[in-house]
């Protein structure tokens, strides 16, 4: 069943067209991930999924309704969160707020049960959960932001670059958690990555992105033992 | 010319004590002016202007807070509150209720719902459709509004002071010492405490409901706080909502306090109320408050000590020493800062 249709969506910052007719689809369970260098229009078709910006043109469907037009808060509210770009925590709140924030849209008796997941998902985050959100490491921030996402009870989860400006050993950590996520509470997932590494040999099936339009698709194994590929995002990488 | 009632030599009083003390002001070469009653009653005087002024400063800080634009009409919804509030005066009279403590709950319901109105068209016609605009248009806007709304008044109500007889005489008499008398009035008495009251449940608000996290996280980011699924538009319409209500609250105390308004007050108030909210630190909650109550000490005590004829000078000097050596303000954060 398909949660995510993406189809031919073209998305314009100003007069600069970002994303020129992309098109894709995640499934319900799946991990599906989004490789592609700096520019290509990864976050940005994020982005535009959640409507900021809308796409100019095309259509995205969530669940089987056509989210392209609609205010972000209200898609937000039908089951889709986000971990942005650059993890945007609220810095002058603290964990637990952060985490409160993000339960915007969830039903508040679930709450409780909602903050002991993520904690047992992100131990650290208890520890920390009176500190101030801009005081966090990296790792720390960015298990903030997918916790944050997750306090939303979401169907479909969106993650950006989560690996981004972290040292290895912190990004297997989040990739694990990842899988587990998807595995236990049976999210579903779409990620994009530049560490492409890591996200096809996570996901189930991947797309690679270049300059605003998709080029290449296929299984996560497939893609990684794919040549071009291996080339263009592996070689010299990681 | 903003506060006119407000001309004593004490930084003013209400219309029935402060012609006293006024009197005992002009006479003033009789009074020592370092004696502790002289200052014990500029202090109370102060405190009363001060809390008038932090709560128009919440609703520029609140505002800039969220959307990173001073909103320099907002002296002019203060101006409508005080209007509003004392056309809610002469209609309860006409209509004959005149029990005090119910006309003041009435007016002071009636002035927060309608300013708050104000406030909630002025966002929406002046400042929502410029939202992605380069802010310095939404600044173009707001002096436009601020005009705007001066001759609206000036035209619907015309250009001449409008007086009140005082709603609400009399007063303690604290001290009194070589015939001078140190008052505290009723009304300065209700005003301090309203506002307090007021700031006390705002910061409650904003630091314990949702509805003030959803505020905090579109001021830190509103991307982001539109990711998780908060009304940002309405989110900042409330913003205006409650900086209009509290402004109005202030307009009606003027009114109350110096009897006198016109057209014209909101631009003298919401420039001063602009300087305590930079002096407390523009975009923070207690900043405004405490800027707010500093000014309106500043003003009062260079009025009864130095000359009133500089009182706004003595002001803006503030606000001028403050943007050259703290351009943060007293209790604002720097703009840098790790994320």
């Amino acid at each position: 069943m398909t949660v995510l249709a993406v189809r031919g969506v073209h998305t314009f910052y100003g007069n600069i067209e970002a994303l020129k007719g992309v098109d894709l689809e995640v499934a319900a369970g799946e991990i599906v991930t989004l490789i592609g260098a700096n520019g290509a229009g990864k976050s940005t078709l994020l982005m535009t999924i959640c409507g900021q910006p809308a796409a100019t043109r095309g259509q995205i469907v969530f669940d089987g309704d056509d989210i392209t037009r609609q205010p972000t808060h209200e898609i937000v509210a039908r089951g889709i969160a986000q971990s942005p770009e650059g993890r945007r925590i609220f810095p002058r709140m603290s964990v637990l707020e952060n985490l409160m924030m993000g339960a915007t849209t969830a039903p508040s008796q679930h709450f409780a049960d909602d903050l002991d997941r993520v904690f047992t998902l992100f131990p650290i985050l208890k520890e920390r959960r009176q500190q101030r959100g801009g005081t966090l490491s990296g790792g720390e921030q960015q298990m903030l932001a997918i916790g944050r996402a997750l306090m939303s009870r979401p169907r479909l989860l969106l993650l950006d670059e989560p690996s981004l400006g972290l040292a290895p050993m912190v990004v297997k950590q989040i990739f694990q958690t990842i899988r587990e996520i998807n595995r236990m509470e049976g999210v579903t997932i779409f990620l994009v990555e530049q560490n492409a590494y890591h996200a096809l040999r996570l996901a189930h099936r991947g797309y690679v992105l270049v300059n605003g339009r998709v080029t290449m698709t296929g299984g996560g194994r497939d893609l990684l033992a794919n040549a071009e590929i291996r080339a263009a995002y592996l070689e010299g990488g990681h | 010319m903003g506060w006119r009632g407000g001309g004593g030599a004490c930084g003013g009083g209400p219309a029935g004590g402060g012609m006293r003390l006024r009197r005992v002001g002009s006479r003033n070469k009789r009074v020592d002016q370092r004696n502790l009653e002289y200052f014990l009653q500029q202090l109370i005087n102060g405190l009363t202007l001060g809390g008038i002024y932090g709560l128009i400063a919440i609703g520029y800080t609140m505002v800039y807070g969220i959307i990173g634009m001073i909103n320099f009409a907002h002296g002019e919804i203060y101006m409508i509150g005080a209007f509003i509030a004392l056309i809610a005066f002469l209609v309860l009279g006409l209509v004959g209720v005149t029990w005090v403590p119910l006309a003041l709950l009435i007016v002071l319901v009636v002035a927060m719902v309608l300013t708050a109105f104000y406030g909630w068209v002025l966002e929406r016609v002046a400042y929502r459709p410029l939202r992605g605009a380069p802010r310095l248009s939404a600044l173009i806007s707001a002096i436009g509004m601020s005009i705007f709304l001066q001759n609206y008044v000036q035209l619907a109500q015309g250009a001449r002071v409008k007086p009140l007889a005082p709603v609400i005489p009399g007063g303690f008499s604290l001290l009194e010492v070589d015939g001078f008398i140190v008052q505290l009035s009723y009304l300065q008495v209700i005003i301090i405490v309203l506002t307090t009251a007021l700031m006390a449940g705002f910061s409650l608000i904003i630091n314990r409901t949702s509805l003030g996290r959803a505020q905090r996280a579109c001021a830190q980011d509103m991307k982001m706080a539109s990711l998780i699924g908060i009304d940002v538009d309405r989110t900042i319409s409330t913003t205006f909502v409650i900086g209009a209500a509290l402004a109005a609250v202030a307009g009606m105390m003027v009114t109350l306090y110096y009897g006198v308004i016109d057209f014209y007050i909101g631009f003298l108030a919401g420039i001063k109320a602009f300087t305590a909210a930079v002096l407390g630190g523009i975009g923070s909650l207690p900043g405004a408050m405490l800027g707010g109550v500093l000014i309106g000490l500043i003003e009062v005590f260079w009025s009864a000590y130095f000359t009133i004829e500089y009182k706004d000078v003595a002001a803006f000097s503030i606000l001028v020493l403050v943007l050259i050596f703290r351009p943060t303000g007293l209790l604002g954060r720097p703009e840098v800062e790790k994320v």
